[in-house]
């Protein structure tokens, strides 16, 4: 009998961990690489609305953006619940875009000028009234391509 | 050797360093892709111009009118947001058969025009019903002459199938008609 007792003291031998931290600095790096820092903070509500015909945008870093919406929850005693424009970190005015729009121009490299593309993320609860205000100033400052930021949806 | 072997580092706990940063980065990465509907806006009138549109022919108007309460006007009739499409394809596709509509769709214009009080979420359901039109149109006839949908054609092809069919929505100068 004694001969089916003596494995009982060794068990299962132990997984080598080893490679763990391997494998976890893989995933790391991957995460590292990928990750785009927000560079604004969002100072309105925004839930984009919802389209199928959707194109991609190729490079961000062309495009800047006009975020619309009513402000958040914070900032409704200073700023009241109607929508607004948000450019950059701060609430702006619709006059503004103008020169907001010639601040990314002349930060863009010559070649690369025709193909700035101004993305407006405005919240579904906005009004047209202030989106037609910023296509005026757009037009304006001669900013024609313009992205209408939704979410991608299936139909 | 006089000196005793340094005993090895106890790696053990790197898993958790690197769990901690990965975490880190984890709840950090944003993976959104910017997606959206691309338009562009026409150049501002000149000072004193008078847009001449007489010229164009009111059949190959396709006239689409939204009010403060979001609700569609198409060709002087009330129409349902799900209508639009199909609406717009008989319009654009008609060839001349029906005399109300476009002769083709070269020469057929979507106009849109929006009250101030239109919900932003509104105007791009219509923009997106339009859009849809003109790329069913547009996947239709790629998969005729080449077997694919528009989205895959390139160079030359792509462009045949665009000059067919130009996308041609013009949005009026902004007017305020139904108050706030």
């Amino acid at each position: 009998m004694s001969r089916f007792k003596k494995k009982k003291g060794s068990g299962t031998p132990a997984i080598s961990t080893a490679s763990l931290p391997d494998i976890v600095f893989m995933l790391l790096f991957f995460f590292m690489v990928t990750t785009v820092m927000r560079e604004t903070t969002l100072l309105v509500e925004n839930m984009l609305p919802q389209a199928s015909e959707v194109k991609k945008i190729e490079d961000k870093s062309l495009c800047s953006y006009i975020y619309v919406g009513a402000p958040v929850t914070g900032m409704k005693a200073k700023f009241g619940t109607e929508p607004r424009i948000q450019l950059n970190d701060s609430f702006k005015l619709a006059s503004d875009i103008q020169e907001f729009v010639a601040a990314k121009r002349e930060a863009t490299a010559e070649e690369k000028k025709p193909q700035l593309i101004t993305c407006i993320k405005a919240d579904v609860d906005a009004k047209m009234g202030l989106i037609t205000d910023i296509k005026q100033e757009l037009r304006k400052a001669q900013a024609f391509k313009i992205n209408y930021a939704t979410y991608a949806s299936v139909d | 050797m006089s000196r005793r072997s340094l005993p090895e580092i106890n790696a053990g706990s790197m898993a958790d360093i690197a769990f901690l940063l990965l975490i880190f980065f984890l709840v950090t990465t944003t993976m959104d892709v910017d997606t959206g509907l691309v338009r562009k806006l026409p150049a501002m009138p000149e000072d004193e111009e008078i847009i001449d549109d007489s010229q164009i022919k009111a059949k190959n108007i396709y006239v689409v009118l939204v009010n403060a309460k979001d609700q569609l006007l198409v060709e002087e009739e009330l129409m349902g947001i799900s209508q639009l499409r199909e609406g717009a394809k008989t319009f654009l596709d008609n060839w001349g058969k029906n005399p109300t509509l476009s002769d083709n769709p070269q020469k057929a214009i979507i106009s849109l025009q929006n009250d101030r009080g239109t919900s932003y979420e509104m105007y791009i359901k219509v923009q997106n019903e339009l859009s849809a039109a003109y790329r069913e149109l547009r996947d239709r006839e790629a998969q005729k002459k080449f077997g694919v949908n528009y989205t895959e054609l390139k160079g030359d092809n792509k462009k045949e199938i665009r000059k067919m069919y130009p996308e041609k929505i013009s949005e009026a100068e902004p007017k305020n008609v139904g108050g706030k």
